[in-house]
């Protein structure tokens, strides 16, 4: 015989081998749920799938022409920069607004049917690393067309730190999921993090600049800080991958540290917080259906 | 004897009714947060155990914490102490479409459906025509199913439920879906999952059903067990507690005539509220008139249960022209035999107009119960004779 909700009150270290092995067993639901999120997000639009490049693409426009032409910033190929970033960044803001609201907006399924609750979240996941392979295309492209004026020389970062966003977004998902179901406020206060964050991270300005400032008025502690930002990491790795260093003393665009081996901590680092965010998911899911 | 397949063990469920939601209302109320919390025990000490293929009925007034027994066995909810054990595939017809989307058409809907029940993309393919066939719908399946109409939407979900191969089955009150043939076509199905052997739990207020399905009934009062044993048992517990008192219902009309006493009788004048069937019964009233009145007709009406009316008449319908009426008149109806099952039966009694709005009616004024020795189902108590011959 087997107990019925034994995530929830086998103890705390075992109980994560345990909710992976569900999900694995789940997953043909997980595939479907991918699915059904990504042909019912843009069904009955006319553009349908184009959407999820337009979106990207006109917030490229507008930093662009914002802060490339009207601030001036001189960084050449900046549209390439600045796409680098982006597209970790919408991945990230992907699947943090859409983990949110997942519990919640599919109340229906999970106040009616068992199924191990973290495919909720997992699904938002999957579909926005769809449109992620999408925009990376688009970045692939790019970087045909004007590969021989980029600098980027460590590919290789561009995976490593994949590989540690990851594990990174998916443990706020799934931490924002369950919490969204109790405190209906985390929805709206995402928003606010999340704009906050985006300027916090050297997406649309080069991190060297920001840290020489730093550096200039005695605030090391304060680059350290900066620097402490995963998502700060992730974006740097995409720039360092693609982009490169040009190193010409104008444009401060890069950092000058082991980026690789900070990707190599960030990883591990949210291994942990993976395993802390589904504890706390798993407590949190008996509870689901009679919040909802 | 057979294997246990579901032991529920001690379980208790706690719900915390919060009434803030918002984190400011929960910061700002930190120190008083006693008083907008209110906790009470859905289920209490809850335990059983059921043996593989049999089928357990689960009945209780609303809120007596059925539904939520239902939901910790399929999983949904987990319980705050105890466990429940189960062994084997678990679906769970908790509400027909719940995974359902409107904007994927039915077939996307059938595979989306099936495998939030469990089954593997290779099953659904196997099964596909069948649930299609079973829901009748083939001419709307690549229709998206916000088109649908509910009917559809409902018999598509049932179809996709019932081809999912579970060793339990959990039932929450959805076979009272679709129309007369299509529900036929559920039971049908229910019945044939009793025959391969499978384990059903299922929640109703369907008495009927309890005697037609269930092996064993557990009643619920207040989240606790108060009854469980073999449907009659239970089905009498039940009826005793829940019944709608007779008598106290509102009345209707404007009192012209006024009806008074309504007692139910053994046919020979001496009140009595417990029958066999068979036996003659008698139903009298008294009619007051506060002021005289040339056109009136008494009639009564048994209703069963279910409130389905059993028999009904009056003295128009009977060819009975009333004189005139001033003062008191007494009214009897006299049955010299009631072929009815066991049940508890109510009486309505009327007085009105030829035409127009009634003077007075009681609805479910008293109320009878038939006992009978053999277990029937229905309304009418016929006695077949069986010879099974070679």
């Amino acid at each position: 015989m087997e107990r019925v909700n034994a995530g929830a009150d086998t103890s705390f270290w075992r109980g994560f081998g345990r909710a992976v092995g569900e999900v694995y067993e789940y997953r043909e639901l997980l595939l479907n749920l991918v699915r059904k999120e990504l042909k019912t997000r843009y069904k009955d639009s006319f553009l349908g799938f184009l959407w999820s490049l337009l979106r990207p693409m006109f917030l490229l426009a507008v930093y662009y022409i914002a802060i490339g032409k009207f601030l001036g910033v001189p960084f050449p190929l900046f549209p390439i920069f600045l796409f680098c970033g982006l597209v970790a960044w919408t991945l990230f803001t992907d699947v943090l607004g859409g983990c949110t609201g997942t519990v919640v907006s599919n109340a229906g399924l999970v106040k009616k049917v068992y199924f191990p609750r973290e495919l909720l979240p997992l699904s938002v996941v999957g579909a926005a690393l769809v449109n992620f392979a999408m925009q990376l295309l688009v970045l692939v492209a790019a970087v045909l067309v004007f590969g021989g004026e980029l600098h980027g020389q460590q590919p290789w970062l561009l995976p490593l730190a994949l590989l540690a966003l990851l594990p990174f977004m998916t443990a706020c998902g799934l931490f924002l999921a369950a919490a969204n179901v109790s405190f209906r406020d985390v929805g709206h206060l995402i928003e606010i993090v999340l704009l906050l964050w985006f300027w916090t991270t050297p997406i649309v300005y080069g991190v060297g600049g920001v840290l020489n400032r730093m550096h200039n008025a005695g605030l090391d502690w304060m680059a350290k800080l900066y620097l402490a930002n995963p998502m700060a990491n992730v974006v740097i790795g995409f720039q360092q991958a693609v982009y490169g260093d040009y190193n010409d003393g104008t444009t401060q665009q890069t950092f000058q540290g082991p980026i690789a081996l900070r990707l190599v901590v960030l990883t591990a680092g949210s291994l942990v917080l993976l395993w802390l965010a589904q504890r706390f998911f798993s407590r949190a899911q008996g509870n689901f259906a009679q919040e909802l | 004897m057979a294997a246990t397949i579901i032991r529920v063990n001690d379980v208790a469920k706690k719900f915390t009714i919060n009434k803030d939601k918002s984190l400011k209302e929960r910061l700002t109320g930190l120190g008083r947060s006693r008083q907008y919390r209110q906790e009470f025990w859905a289920l209490k000490g809850v335990s059983f155990e059921l043996e593989a293929a049999k089928t357990l009925g689960l009945i209780g007034a609303n809120g007596s914490g059925k539904s939520t027994l239902l939901k910790v066995i399929g999983g949904i909810l987990a319980p705050d102490e105890g466990w429940v054990e189960r062994r084997g595939r678990l679906a769970a017809l908790l509400e027909l479409g719940a995974g359902f989307h409107g904007d994927l058409t039915g077939r996307e809907n059938v595979y989306l459906n099936a495998s939030i029940l469990g089954l593997t993309r290779r099953q659904t393919d196997a099964y596909f025509d069948a649930i299609v066939d079973f829901s009748g719908i083939e001419r709307f399946i690549d229709t998206q199913v916000k088109f649908y109409s509910s009917g559809m939407y409902v018999r598509l979900a049932f179809a996709v439920a019932v081809h999912v191969d579970p060793d339990i089955l959990l039932v929450d009150e959805v076979l009272a879906v679709g129309d007369e043939p299509f529900q036929r076509k559920c039971m049908e199905r229910i019945k044939q999952f009793q025959r391969e052997g499978r384990t059903i739990v299922f929640v109703t207020h369907g008495l009927d059903q309890v005697r037609q399905l269930c092996d064993r009934v557990i009643m619920l009062e207040s989240g606790e067990v108060v009854v469980d044993g073999t449907p009659v048992d239970a089905l009498r517990a039940f009826r005793e507690r829940y019944n709608v008192q007779a008598g106290q219902e509102p009345e209707h009309g404007d009192r012209r005539l006024e009806i008074l006493k309504t007692i139910v009788t053994d046919g020979a004048g001496r009140p009595r509220d417990r029958f066999t069937p068979g036996d003659a019964l008698g139903i009298e009233f008294e009619v007051v008139a506060h002021e005289p009145t040339d056109d009136w007709v008494a009639g009564v009406a048994i209703n069963n249960h279910l409130d389905l009316l059993v028999y009904g008449t009056n003295t128009r319908l009977q060819g009975i022209e009333l004189p005139p009426i001033s003062g008191r008149r007494r009214v009897c109806y006299r049955f010299h035999a009631i072929p009815m099952v066991e049940g508890q039966y109510y009486v309505t009694v009327a007085v009105h107009p030829e035409v127009g709005p009634e003077y007075h009616r009681l609805d479910r004024a008293v109320s009878f119960k038939v006992f009978s020795e053999a277990a029937d189902h229905g309304v009418l108590y016929l006695t077949p004779r069986i010879e099974v011959s070679e």
